[in-house]
């Protein structure tokens, strides 16, 4: 069993000789490695995804305005907007990651999804899947647990951290675990939710995390809303059997030699990219303390 | 990576935005503090250093740690109301930057807190994820994670304190995870801090307590509880 999660062609291969659904080998994972009953998962994913929903609801009702002033309400904005660029659909997708992902960045509760820099990402797109195709909530939480096994492959052979590889890692690995719980929950089989990971991976590689003045905000909140539209298209793809032509498991590995190979300015250090940029650097000094102690050598800690 | 990730990794934890090492993490080191204090403070003293220095309004770990001091839970949407909470409670606080302790992991914290005339200092670094170690308890070595069953036992330097110690605790057959030692000097005070993967019964803690060559015991079941 503790191969299982390593790649995705041993993910494959363990479905198809022992004949069980992708979600259930996700419950005997965490069964065998964590002790819990089947009955705990399902009502932890039950709450997770109740969360993830209030989060949603939370960001397009009640007032979002971060401490710095960076985040001010856009959600509600985008889903107020009398005019939709392509549907309403579109238009309530992005305004829901938006939402989920404001919230965070304005101390509420969330789901770190993988983590809480991307916990806009799954909220986004399931709520808005579950509207459109009229899902049961367990049709979601399975789709919940697919996601999950994506990002442990992902963990171990990448990573997840922003401070390890970049932003692909935290929105690039949300937008995976999504693509591939949608094709799940439209009843895709195993190689289209694959395939599916894979394109997302191959349209989110290289994205580097270079927050402003270092905080979860800027572009941490419209990238939730771009991953959840990349998510989408890859999965519109993937259904149609168009393949990815490299292998998921080789999308997933030139991810983490891209995060090994970037330079730490782009890894959450606040040194590089946006952070860097005139207008970054401004924030930057009117939003972080600069009162700051500096001991004497006598008096500092040893 | 030495234990597998669980599926509530993946999807979790339930936390309190922006971070997990500025939010969630910051809870947590002040939820194992009161623990270590026994109780609400009536006046805290944080100290954020290094990175935290710069950052920590930025990212509300104010708020965070004001929270935790308060028994908060990490995923407890109150959090963001702490300085109100504070007044209502009558938790005084202070807060301090200092910016060059390169001792000190990037994210540390130290929180200096009173009740009932009992003054405790920790030493807190948020490691990320929400994991934390506390590096030090009243200036004592402790490096603990409190994500298990943690023992704080000062006692007497006596030769086979340890050896005691570690055999009443596997009387109870709880398996020892970590334990340290350290020392202010020869034959001063010893502080034992032992992470237990299971807890034991409030009987043995009472017989380690009443050991004449024992100081004092702290015994921290589950900070997230």
């Amino acid at each position: 069993m503790s191969y299982l999660f390593e790649s995705f062609t041993g993910w494959k291969a363990y479905c198809e000789n022992n004949d069980k659904k992708i979600f259930q080998t996700v419950i005997e994972y965490e069964t065998a490695q964590k002790g819990k009953s089947e009955e705990v998962i399902w009502s932890n994913l039950q709450k997770a995804y109740t969360v993830m929903k209030d989060a949603v609801d939370t960001g397009l009702k009640e007032d979002m305005t971060s401490r710095s002033g960076m985040i001010n309400n856009g959600a509600k904005k985008v889903y107020n907007h009398p005019k939709s660029v392509l549907s309403p659909e579109f238009q309530k997708l992005i305004s829901r990651a938006l939402a989920a992902k404001e919230v965070n960045s304005c101390m509420g509760r969330v789901v770190a999804a993988p983590t809480a820099g991307a916990s806009g990402i799954l909220p986004g797109t399931l709520y808005t899947l579950q509207e459109i195709h009229q899902l049961s909530d367990g049709k979601i939480l399975e789709g919940l647990l697919v996601g999950a096994g994506i990002a442990l492959i992902i963990e171990q052979k990448a990573s997840l951290a922003g401070a390890v590889g970049g932003c692909q890692a935290e929105t690039g690995s949300a937008a995976a675990m999504a693509a591939g719980a949608i094709v799940y929950c439209l009843d895709g089989n195993i190689d289209q939710i694959f395939n599916a990971v894979a394109i997302t991976i191959q349209c989110m590689l290289g994205l580097v995390c270079d927050p402003v003045a270092g905080l979860v905000e800027i572009p941490c909140v419209v990238r939730n809303a771009s991953a959840a539209a990349i998510a989408n298209s890859s999965a519109q793809i993937a259904l149609a059997n168009v393949s990815a032509v490299i292998p998921v498991d080789e999308c997933v590995e030139a991810m983490g030699e891209i995060g090994a190979n970037m330079e730490t300015k782009y890894k959450e250090t606040a040194l590089g990219g946006l952070a860097a940029t005139l207008t970054g650097q401004e924030i930057s000094k009117k939003v972080l303390i600069q009162d700051i102690e500096i001991l004497p050598d006598e008096d500092l800690p040893e | 990576m030495g234990t597998k990730s669980s599926v509530f990794d993946m999807i979790g934890p339930v936390m309190i935005g922006p971070s997990s090492s500025h939010t969630a993490g910051v809870v947590r080191i002040a939820r194992a503090a009161i623990k270590v204090l026994g109780g609400i403070p009536e006046e805290a003293v944080i100290t954020f250093y290094n990175s935290f220095a710069r950052t920590y309004e930025g990212h509300g770990s104010d708020l965070a740690i004001l929270g935790g001091l308060l028994d908060l839970k990490t995923d407890d949407s109150n959090i963001k109301k702490s300085f109100e909470l504070a007044k209502e409670k009558g938790l005084k606080y202070t807060f301090k930057s200092i910016g060059n302790a390169s001792v000190y992991h990037p994210n540390t914290i130290k929180l200096n807190l009173t009740k009932n005339g009992r003054k405790i200092e920790v030493i807190g670094e948020s490691l990320g994820g929400g994991i934390i170690n506390i590096a030090e308890v009243d200036g004592f070595h402790a490096n603990f994670s409190a994500q298990s069953h943690t023992l704080i036992l000062k006692a007497q330097d006596i030769s086979g304190a340890i050896a005691f110690i570690s055999s009443v605790i596997a009387q109870e057959k709880a398996n020892i995870a970590t334990m340290s030692v350290s020392r202010k000097g020869k034959n001063d005070i010893a502080c034992h801090v032992i992470e237990m993967d299971s807890g034991i019964q409030p009987i043995t803690i009472e017989y380690l307590r009443s050991l004449p060559w024992v100081k004092e015991l702290i015994y921290i079941p589950d900070i997230d509880l």
